[in-house]
């Protein structure tokens, strides 16, 4: 558990600071999954198994939600803060 | 008593893939290989603590419906990272410097207007 929330805050960070959009989208994705892990291990350790239920359809939604991002990333060009923070990237190294 | 051990060494193992995971998306240096962390170790996290999950329960339709869950997931998260890194190299968000293959650049990156014909 302490593990778990430790990569959450961890995830979260990646979702505040990430530089560019498509980070952000991975690290929502990748907190969908961060979630479900907490479900499954409230429920070994209380049985409340009701919330099972809400796993499936929390990866349903978490599907759908990172599969509409990326048809909005490949609509839309890329933004000007990111394409800055990719030449000051290039720039630095 | 042995199930409960194999349940709880399944979710410490899933909380540590979680956490390589979390770590891997902190430290790796463009959204590729990001996206390589988040999407393999972070489905093997969560697939373990819900087969812990499926394991504990001694309820049939539980470890039944856990399953379901877990094979959706493992079904939908490389989809869904595939969609992604598509579009982000579409779009054309750069590789690591570092990075010794594009295997993709012989079809460059597609500059896209305003309007554009969707297929």
């Amino acid at each position: 558990m302490v593990l778990l929330t430790l990569s959450f805050f961890v995830t979260c960070y990646r979702v505040v600071a990430g530089p560019t959009l498509p980070d952000r989208i991975m690290a929502l994705d990748m907190l969908v999954g961060v979630v479900i892990g907490f479900i499954a291990v409230v429920g070994v350790k209380t049985g409340y198994y009701l919330y099972v239920d809400i796993a499936i359809a929390l990866g349903l939604v978490g599907f759908l939600a990172t599969v509409a991002f990326a048809r909005f990333v490949l609509e839309r060009d890329m933004p000007e803060g990111d394409r800055e923070e990719v030449g000051r990237k290039a720039g630095a190294e | 008593m042995i199930i409960e051990i194999v349940a709880g060494l399944l979710v410490i193992v899933g909380a540590f893939f979680a956490l390589v995971a979390a770590i891997g998306m902190v430290r790796l240096p463009d959204v590729y290989s990001r996206m390589h962390a988040a999407s393999k170790a972070g489905t093997v996290g969560s697939g373990l603590m819900m087969i812990a999950l499926a394991v504990i329960s001694a309820d049939g339709s539980t470890a039944i419906r856990a399953l379901a869950g877990l094979f959706f997931f493992i079904l939908t998260a490389p989809i869904a990272a595939h969609l992604l890194a598509r579009a982000a190299y579409k779009v054309g968000y750069p590789l690591w410097q570092g990075s010794v293959a594009d295997e993709m650049s012989v079809h460059q990156p597609v500059k896209r207007g305003k309007g554009r014909k969707s297929k």
